[in-house]
């Protein structure tokens, strides 16, 4: 694996270009340039150094569409054969300059421009491929949709690249695979699941802390969106995407709370349970009081037959409790509690689902409630505590007195009995 | 009942808890392990032993309904017992009940015995001469009163909030959830512990006594432990109408067996308790 992926860094520092030692002959004046034909005469050999199957490239957009071989390996067009060890590096750029451009700014050219010798960062052919470069749409192609996280997952899901690359979000293929995403690709084949550049783009993949990056905070609402435009225009009305318009650091977007590469179907318990954990993640008083609940006790469980924050507030459209479109508002709340409760009454709802027993100001009845229990627990259990504390030191003594009183001369059980009695003082 | 009958038995017996008693006794101890057992993993949710607890009693569905049925029962305990002393006071006119030596009601007397045990504990006097119930017999019968009624009540109005919903404002709710929750650690907490120690596990007593099991006590027992019964009664010519027979071979024990349960079940729980509030 480890030789394979040298080799790989190899051929992308010296292109493909590098051919076996017989350039021997001397170099002649013809500036024509090679036909496909001369080259496939020793790299068409599947035994060559360097083979090229010709029914591949063949098949290959460019063997299909008439690029030749020098149309790429420039630097041997017109050179004599055979031509030199190595070959210049390819220049995709050449023709396809604006990918060319758009990848020059993407975290993989990044990454080596920083470490040219070194870099496990990819370059066209890492994803593309080389003599075998098939258009998108091809099934069989690297860069087809459904084969997109494969191809992306030959560095991303690969252990010693990643460590090599400093990848710091780790095998992050094998969680997408996992994903919601994963499975409608994986398993159901759907085309409109979106891949990895759906997200991160295909030939500018940015990193997350740039602006323009489609995954950066503010404009992942928009990256989701093109998919889950609903949602998106819901959650840009409600109280999160509002914060977030105006500037908001911690207002959450779809990602903090669905995760980027995990996200789960939403009814499924463990995303329940997952979300709730990430809602309090901010709403830490919120999260505490609701644990104090009978909806908390059962979700801190691990069970979700009960109101998590979503069934109460809302998903995407969360609005404050004043604004009257909040499902928690005065006008709305009734009909939210019947949701599980069937025949809730406005006296029903009036039930403090996030009271706090320590807020006098909040519950004040609660609180002098809480008071009292508290009270009543301490004085039980210090008043008894003691009191068998000091039964069970007596009655040992006692009966340790007792057993040396009995068998003993009436004499000497005298004497025992008053030693007895002695020690108890 | 023969001498020899009497002598292979260990004396003469006397009967304190009848049928009844010992019954009632039963569904409440099988009652309150049950609810003790399906409430707890709520109250202590964040311990690690509470999700497996709920599993075991088959997730916190099944294990509200089991603790609902529990709760059933226990109020149906309850109500027996109620009936019985209306019973007792209004068909019987058993007035001693309310008041006197074998009456439950704390009175003054109770509180000089407690404060004489507590002079004995230090070792400052003698041990004072209880009659038919002592005051910590008095304090978990009154304690567990208490929370049943709390209890019972709290967790009838979580049971069906719609229906108290008509009587009561929401804050209402908020209150028996916590009062529901904190007066059943309190009785969880005593029974387990000090009920356990005063009753079973203390010196005298250990490893339990088998009294409520066989609502029989010894001729000695009597008069060691309540001299002032044994005296009240012999004057009152009472004791002999109170000699019983032997309890049946098998009650013995089947009484130790449940004992040695609900002690092991109940000190478990104890310990699991401890443990989440440490953590």
């Amino acid at each position: 694996m480890k030789t394979a992926h040298c080799c790989l860094a190899a051929l992308v520092l010296c292109g493909l270009s590098s051919v076996p030692a017989f350039a021997r002959t001397p170099q002649t004046t013809a500036p024509k340039a090679h036909a496909n034909d001369e080259c496939l005469a020793c790299h068409g050999d599947p035994s060559a150094d360097r083979p090229v199957s010709p029914t591949v490239f063949g098949g290959s957009i460019h063997g299909q569409a008439g690029v030749t071989c020098v149309d790429c390996h420039r630097d041997v067009a017109t050179a004599e054969l055979p031509h030199a060890e190595k070959l210049a590096t390819v220049t995709c750029a050449t023709c396809h300059d604006q990918p060319a451009a758009q990848y020059d700014r993407s975290v993989h050219a990044e990454a080596r421009r920083a470490a040219p010798a070194t870099s496990v960062a990819a370059s066209c052919k890492d994803c593309h491929g080389a003599h075998d470069i098939r258009p998108a749409s091809d099934p069989e192609s690297r860069t087809y949709h459904l084969n997109l996280a494969a191809t992306c997952g030959r560095c991303h899901g690969n252990a010693d690249i990643i460590r090599r690359g400093g990848i710091k979000i780790g095998n992050v293929v094998q969680q997408f695979q996992d994903s919601i995403h994963g499975i409608a690709l994986r398993k159901a084949g759907l085309m409109v699941a979106p891949a990895c550049t759906d997200c991160h783009g295909s030939h500018e993949v940015l990193r997350k802390t740039n602006a323009g990056s489609r995954i950066f905070r503010t404009n992942v609402p928009a990256t989701c969106g093109k998919c889950h435009e609903g949602v998106q225009h819901r959650y840009e009305d409600g109280i999160h995407g509002t914060a977030m318009r105006s500037g908001n650091t911690f207002a959450p977007v779809c990602s903090t709370c669905h995760t980027a590469h995990q996200i789960q179907r939403v009814d499924v318990d463990s995303w329940k349970l997952q979300v709730l954990r990430e809602c309090g993640s901010c709403h830490t008083e919120s999260i505490k009081t609701y644990r104090d609940t009978f909806h908390g006790q059962v979700t801190s469980l691990g069970f979700v037959r009960t109101a998590a924050c979503a069934d109460c507030h809302g998903a995407h459209d969360i609005f404050p409790k004043r604004d009257p479109r909040s499902t928690v508002s005065q006008a709305r709340i009734v009909s939210t509690c019947s949701k599980c409760h069937a025949g809730a009454t406005p006296a029903f709802a009036r039930y403090d689902p996030h009271a706090d027993k320590h807020n006098r100001a909040r519950n004040p009845t609660l609180y002098y409630a809480a008071r009292f229990m508290t009270l009543l627990l301490v004085f039980v259990f210090a008043f008894f505590g003691v009191h068998t504390t000091m039964w069970f030191a007596r009655s040992v003594r006692a009966r340790h007195a007792a057993e040396r009183a009995r068998p003993p001369a009436p004499e000497e059980g005298t004497d025992t009995t008053d030693e007895a009695e002695k020690k108890d003082e | 009942m023969s001498s020899a009958q009497a002598a292979l038995e260990g004396g003469v017996q006397y009967l304190r808890f009848d049928r009844y008693h010992r019954v009632l006794h039963g569904l409440l101890m099988l009652s309150f392990l049950g609810l003790a057992l399906t409430g707890l993993p709520l109250l202590f949710n964040e311990a690690p032993w509470a999700a497996v607890l709920a599993r075991v009693f088959g997730g916190f569905h099944t294990a509200g309904i089991l603790h609902r049925t529990f709760a059933a029962l226990l109020i149906t305990v309850f109500s027996a017992h109620v009936f019985r002393l209306l019973y007792r006071l209004f068909v019987n006119k058993e007035l001693f009940i309310l008041w006197g030596p074998a009456s439950m009601t704390p009175q003054p007397r109770d509180l000089v015995e407690m404060l004489r045990h507590m002079r004995w504990f230090l070792g400052l006097g003698p041990r004072p001469r209880f009659d038919h119930f002592t005051y910590w017999e008095k304090f978990d019968y009154w304690a567990v009163f208490w929370g049943m009624g709390i209890i019972g009540f709290s967790g009838l109005v979580l049971w069906f909030p719609l229906f108290f919903s008509r009587f009561v404002p929401g804050w209402f709710f908020n209150i028996a959830m916590l009062v529901h929750g904190e007066e059943a650690l309190l009785a969880v907490g005593f029974i387990f512990t000090i009920h356990f120690f005063n009753s079973h596990l203390r010196p005298e007593k250990f490893p339990m006594d088998t009294v409520i099991f066989t609502g029989r006590v010894t001729d000695e027992e009597l008069r060691e432990e309540r001299p002032d019964e044994f005296e009240r009664l012999t004057a009152e010519r009472a004791l002999g109408s109170l000699r019983v027979d032997p309890a049946k071979p098998w009650v013995l024990p089947l009484g130790r067996t449940i004992g040695t349960v609900a002690v092991a079940v109940g000190l478990t729980l104890v310990v699991l308790i401890v443990y989440a509030f440490l953590s």
